[in-house]
């Protein structure tokens, strides 16, 4: 397998070399990559624009940003963390990669597709820049809500319009994963062989199919309503703003599971590699994967309980919100008892699950306060839901995506980071992240409000507080992406599976080669059989032992 | 006093319930789960075994949840209805959002910005709209919110149990003075309260 050249060295067109290699190519493997360093760029931009919110929010009244600057800077982080980096982050980065590898080909069924979508995410990146530098920065919030939206002087259309173009990435992507699960599996593995993480990306992949037309028909009518001025969202003439939020929220809430389903699938492989044991309740977890898809799509409305929307709609969201907490609770069930008497060896991408799973809990259970209709009528729109979604959202699907890089990179790049310094880093994320949004949920009982750059004196301690966590969390995070960036200029260490993994994706050399498999890959019957690994287990200390050194 | 009961209560009740359950479940599955990742170490415990599923143990944790879920959904229901059911000797008040200021118009046509002021242990209703885009009123005190939004009129009631200043802030971004949209409700005696609404408006 030595002998075999990865896709480094292998232009797919084989035609083009140096840049073009990258920029032409139709290889699913160096389209992930390309996404990792485009998402990072943002999520790096979009992590300073919140540390810039939270230094303001430090001290009461104006200090650093002025209210207009505020506004758009909360904005700006909203639009690039949610639309440049949480929904494309582990699909189209780790999804490119390792889904055709999981499910034992070569390529997407698009791969051509692929490349436009990566096209189009480039595009709408471009575009979002574009609106910092015309008419003024846009102030509305990554909600857009009309008509706000529609009769601030700010640079709205520009925004609005980027955020359109990364729709059509996200649906082409998710086109691209279902047709490759249905037409590109190896014919020796069936439904129930498919390893959690790609079952993961299928659900998802539905629900950005069916659930992003209608927020970029949404944003279409923003730009109509501020370009022709119809008034469809214009009470005074026959419109109705509530409308508006139907519509945003009609993607957006599904949205929110675009974000956490392939984070649920990253801590569904992790856990049972370094338990050395199977994924407890498999099938348990295919199906909550599709609850979670299509339930998710019908709560909507949950975020208007204090609209002046109809009570009878409130009764139906607010039951139909806690039907949807019940398969994330069957996942914490089931991820927990995975670890029961297993062979647990602690690493970081384990360490990061873990960390995920109590943030994620943290952030699952606060979200039935916000489910139930009399609490969230307190709670809405305060800090509390700020926290709330941070919990799921930078607890959940961030923490999952530093435990994908973590867990992928040997495979990504061949190349093992240093163990102390992940670890360091994750602690510091972790304690940082705890810190700093323990105070926001304290602050959004008390009754401050979200999108306040001052504030009523009394919220002065927990805003003062939260700073020192932000500190933390930025610290940890550069460290953690300084010590896996540093590995780049290294030798190639990493062996074929250094965390003994059996799906397939550790079958084959890391960094993998062009076509992925030098030879088919044996299927296993149930995905997450260890009994192999075991036999293998003497031999697999051994490498980790080589490992160490340069670990 | 009056026998009402008030939907503050209820609220506090029902966020209550589901907030202390939430800590029993939370330290429960972590403490379980650094209990099972420091007992089942690799080097304590080199094979695992192989367990992939009890069936018994799944409908468990499937039908159990799902009860508690529903118990929290009542609650917050219940909750949500005291919020919205208005006793009929409300006192009521028109409120219009504007950016970046509140009006309120009291029965007899007076009129404050930024300031209600309302007699102690007599509910009151708020009829809430907008002259522009979205604004929010929000009284943390009484655990009232409701969106003002132009063309369409929303309502929030509360019963102020005791006198003193609450403050109340709006909670649907609306632009540059968003966070300036703050103001006070004075809960007085009745016959403060009576002598203040008789006097003329201070504009």
């Amino acid at each position: 397998m030595e002998a075999v050249k990865s896709f480094f060295e292998t232009p797919a067109p084989s035609r083009f070399t140096g840049i073009w290699a990258w920029l032409l190519t139709t290889d699913h493997k160096r389209i992930g990559l390309m996404y990792l360093f485009a998402i990072v760029f943002w999520f790096c931009l979009a992590i300073l624009l919140g540390g810039l919110i939270r230094l303001e929010l430090m001290f009461p009244g104006e200090t650093v940003l002025t209210a207009e600057l505020y506004n758009s800077a909360f904005t700006l982080h909203g639009v690039i963390m949610i639309f440049l980096f949480i929904i494309p982050a582990l699909p189209a980065i780790f999804g490119n990669f390792f889904l055709p590898m999981q499910i034992g080909t070569d390529d997407v069924f698009f791969p051509k597709l692929n490349l436009l979508s990566w096209y189009l995410y480039m595009l709408g990146g471009v575009v979002a820049i574009a609106s910092l530098f015309a008419e003024g920065f846009p102030d509305t919030g990554w909600t857009f809500y009309v008509p706000f939206s529609v009769s601030t002087q700010t640079n709205v259309s520009t925004a609005v319009f980027a955020a359109f173009i990364l729709g059509f990435a996200s649906m082409l992507t998710g086109l691209n994963f279902i047709t490759t699960i249905h037409r590109m599996r190896s014919p020796k593995m069936g439904w129930l062989q498919i390893p959690l993480f790609t079952w993961s990306l299928y659900a998802t992949s539905w629900v950005q199919l069916l659930a992003t037309p209608v927020v970029s028909i949404t944003l279409v009518l923003v730009m109509v309503e501020r370009f022709l001025n119809i008034g469809l969202f214009d009470p005074s003439k026959g419109g109705d703003p509530i409308l508006y939020q139907h519509l945003f929220w009609m993607y957006s809430h599904p949205a929110v599971y675009i974000m956490i389903l392939p984070g649920m699938g990253v801590i569904s492989e992790i856990i049972p590699v370094f338990s050395r044991k199977s994924i407890f309740g498999y099938k348990a977890i295919v199906f909550s994967s599709m609850m979670i898809a299509v339930a998710g799509s019908l709560v909507w409305a949950h975020h208007m309980y204090t609209s002046g929307m109809s009570d009878t709609a409130v009764f139906v969201f607010s039951l139909l919100t806690f039907v949807v907490a019940i398969p994330s609770a069957i996942k914490v069930f089931s991820w927990v008892s995975t670890l029961y008497k297993g062979a647990i060896q602690m690493t970081p991408p384990l360490f990061l699950s873990l960390c995920f799973i109590y943030l994620f809990s943290v952030g699952g259970l606060t979200g039935l306060v916000l489910g139930a209709a009399g609490p969230d009528v307190h709670v809405h729109d305060t800090h509390f839901v700020v926290a709330h979604f941070h919990f799921t959202m930078f607890g959940g699907t961030g923490f999952a995506f530093f435990a994908a890089l973590h867990y992928w990179w040997p495979k990504m790049f061949g190349r093992m980071y240093d163990f102390k310094k992940a670890y360091i880093a994750s602690a510091l994320i972790t304690g940082g992240f705890i810190f700093h949004y323990v105070p926001m949920f304290i602050l959004g009982l008390q009754g401050m409000p979200r999108r306040y750059y001052d504030y009523l004196p009394q919220y002065a301690t927990g805003n003062f507080l939260a700073g020192f966590g932000a500190l933390f969390m930025i610290i940890g995070i550069a460290l953690m992406f300084y010590n896996l960036a540093v590995t780049l200029r290294r030798e190639r260490n990493a062996p074929a599976d250094p965390w003994g993994g059996v799906t397939l994706e550790w079958k084959t050399a890391s960094p993998p080669p062009l076509h992925n498999f030098d030879r088919d890959p044996e299927v296993l019957d149930y995905p997450y059989d260890f009994t192999g690994v075991k036999e293998s287990q003497d031999n697999q200390a051994n490498q980790d032992k080589q490992s160490k050194p340069n670990a | 006093m009056t026998d009402l009961i008030n939907p503050a209560d209820l609220v506090d009740r029902s966020f209550y319930f589901i907030i202390g359950f939430s800590f029993v479940f939370l330290f429960a599955i972590t403490a379980v789960m650094i209990y099972f990742v420091i007992r089942y170490r690799r080097s304590r415990h080199p094979v695992a075994a192989d367990i992939r599923g009890n069936l018994w143990l799944e409908i468990a944790w499937i039908s159990i949840p799902t009860v508690i879920a529903m118990f929290m959904f009542v609650s917050g229901w219940q909750a949500y209805t005291g919020l919205r059911n208005v006793p009929d000797d409300a006192m009521e008040i028109e409120v219009l959002g504007q950016s970046f200021s509140w009006i309120f118009i009291y029965d007899n046509d007076k009129e404050t910005e930024n300031e209600i002021v309302v007699p102690v242990n007599t509910p009151v209703k708020l009829n809430i709209t907008s002259m522009d885009v979205i604004h929010s009123m929000f009284i943390p005190a009484f655990r009232v919110k409701v969106d003002a939004v132009k063309g369409v009129t929303t309502y929030a009631w509360f019963l102020p149990e005791e006198e003193g200043e609450y403050f109340f802030q709006c909670t649907e971004f609306c632009g540059t003075g968003h966070a300036d949209m703050t103001g006070v409700v004075k809960v007085v005696s009745q016959d403060e309260f009576d002598e203040w609404v008789e006097e003329g408006d201070a504009w």
